[in-house]
């Protein structure tokens, strides 16, 4: 019973804090800012698109593989590394801190990709 | 050249392109005799005569050893361009299996599987069992260190190489050299063989008489081809300065998964087939992806190239071999990009 507790109460704990975090609501997080939090880029014939694309802090981006021929989205200065992405396998990387990540496709390093975050 | 048969089997085969490939079909269409053109290299000066139905009784004729290269079979591969992969590599080693003399060996210029997975290695291996050459020799494709640095494909075929997997063996007067230029591949950049490498081929090579015939062999081309596409090697440059005092040098590639050639002074590059699926010509095709081609079509445009090798006139014969022809493929594939119209400089 007593482990019991404690374990639901070690779970509960960080969630309570997350979320009365959230409801303290910090003057930089705006309702707008949370719906911009996710992109896309497409991988479609050999081409990351947009090939640039520019979000905000905490932005999560998700890069799906639409080729019959499989890629991966690799930070050139060793920020993120997918796993190989079959067709239509997706990867995703949130961007925690401003700055430009330019990335490539290991397997087809002519296809490179930048991710500015502001 | 249309015949009765053809006719029926394009009709069993028409019937079959709206869904994909129906694998009773397929297996059909292997049954084709096929085709190819013979290149003859001699003094840098390639001379191609056709190659008549029967696959050739003269192809190596007077040669005193038959090698043949197959290329990117990427095993695991389904899509619509070719959604039986396993079976048209089993087509091409049927072809193997019947050329008139056994070859001494196989050199696979990579992309042997789609996704480096240990299942498509299997299935590659036990496919390659049935062919009449047992020694292959192997370099890897990008498409075989996809996860693992390479680790597998190392482990699998790679035994006694250097490096990223890069080795060198004579042959009956000939030296041949595997190259590895598909790892630790740079943002931006083509194929790259790298310094450790260079080096290596460099003291390779050093000390070998000018008269020691040389046959480079990798998966991407070291020649460049069309840089939009990454299908060059950054540093081949630096590994063919090592060969300039060679009297004959043949360089082997695939990746592109169609017939080029080039000859520049001595030395003639050639790539490969590929014996899973086609791809565009260079810049014809919003991307270098698969080439979807009609059914009845796909195995004129994949394929097996045997070289033959003449001791005494010093010439090697490269015949590049539809897996299936219709008697018109041939030119198709080779004359027009290839010989016909050579690259120089």
């Amino acid at each position: 019973m007593t482990r019991k507790t404690l374990w639901i109460t070690g779970i509960a704990t960080p969630v309570l804090i997350a979320a009365l975090v959230l409801l303290a609501g910090s003057p930089s997080v705006r309702a707008s800012d949370q719906a911009a939090a996710s992109a896309a880029v497409k991988i479609d014939n050999f081409v990351f698109g947009p090939q640039t694309i520019t979000v905000p802090v905490g932005t999560t981006v998700t890069w799906t593989n639409s080729d019959d021929i499989p890629h991966t989205s690799v930070s050139t200065d060793g920020v993120f590394k997918s796993k190989v992405l079959d067709t239509d396998e997706k990867f995703s990387y949130t961007f925690t801190k401003p700055g430009t990540y330019p990335y490539y496709c290991t397997i087809h390093p002519k296809m490179t990709g930048k991710v500015v975050v502001q | 050249m249309p015949n009765k048969k053809q006719d029926f089997i394009d009709q069993q085969l028409q019937d079959l392109n709206n869904d994909g490939v129906d694998r009773r079909g397929f297996l059909k269409c292997m049954a084709w005799a096929g085709t190819g053109l013979v290149w003859t290299m001699s003094g840098g000066i390639p001379v191609s005569r056709a190659f008549a139905k029967g696959y050739g009784k003269d192809a190596g004729k007077g040669a005193d050893f038959t090698f043949v290269q197959i290329s990117d079979s990427h095993i695991g591969f389904n899509k619509p361009a070719n959604p039986d992969v396993t079976a048209t590599l089993q087509t091409a080693i049927n072809k193997i299996n019947a050329m008139p003399h056994t070859p001494d060996f196989i050199i696979h210029t990579g992309d042997l599987s789609q996704l480096s997975k240990p299942s498509e290695f299997d299935t590659l291996d036990q496919a390659l069992k049935g062919a009449s050459a047992k020694q292959i020799y192997f370099v890897p494709g990008e498409h075989d260190m996809l996860s693992d640095n390479g680790e597998q494909y190392l482990e699998r075929y790679g035994k006694g190489t250097k490096g990223t997997g890069y080795y060198s063996f004579d042959h009956k007067g000939v030296h041949f050299v595997g190259l590895v230029n598909v790892a630790n591949l740079k943002a931006g950049g083509m194929g790259s063989l790298g310094h450790e490498q260079l080096e290596w081929l460099e003291s390779d090579l050093k000390g070998r008489s000018a008269s020691t015939p040389i046959v480079l062999f990798a998966h991407i081309p070291l020649w460049t081809i069309y840089p939009e596409w990454g299908w060059g090697t950054d540093d081949s440059e630096q590994a063919l300065s090592y060969v300039k005092k060679f009297g004959s040098v043949t360089v082997l590639n695939g990746h592109i998964h169609q017939i080029m050639q080039k000859v520049e002074g001595k030395v003639s590059f050639h790539t490969a087939m590929s014996t899973a699926f086609p791809q565009p010509a260079p810049g014809t095709a919003p991307s270098a992806g698969p080439m979807k081609v009609p059914a009845d079509q796909l195995q004129r445009v994949l394929g097996i190239t045997d070289v033959n090798y003449v001791v005494s006139g010093r010439s090697l014969a490269v015949v590049d071999s539809p897996l299936a022809d219709s008697g018109t493929a041939a030119s198709q594939n080779g004359g027009g990009l290839a010989l016909g119209d050579p690259v120089r400089g």
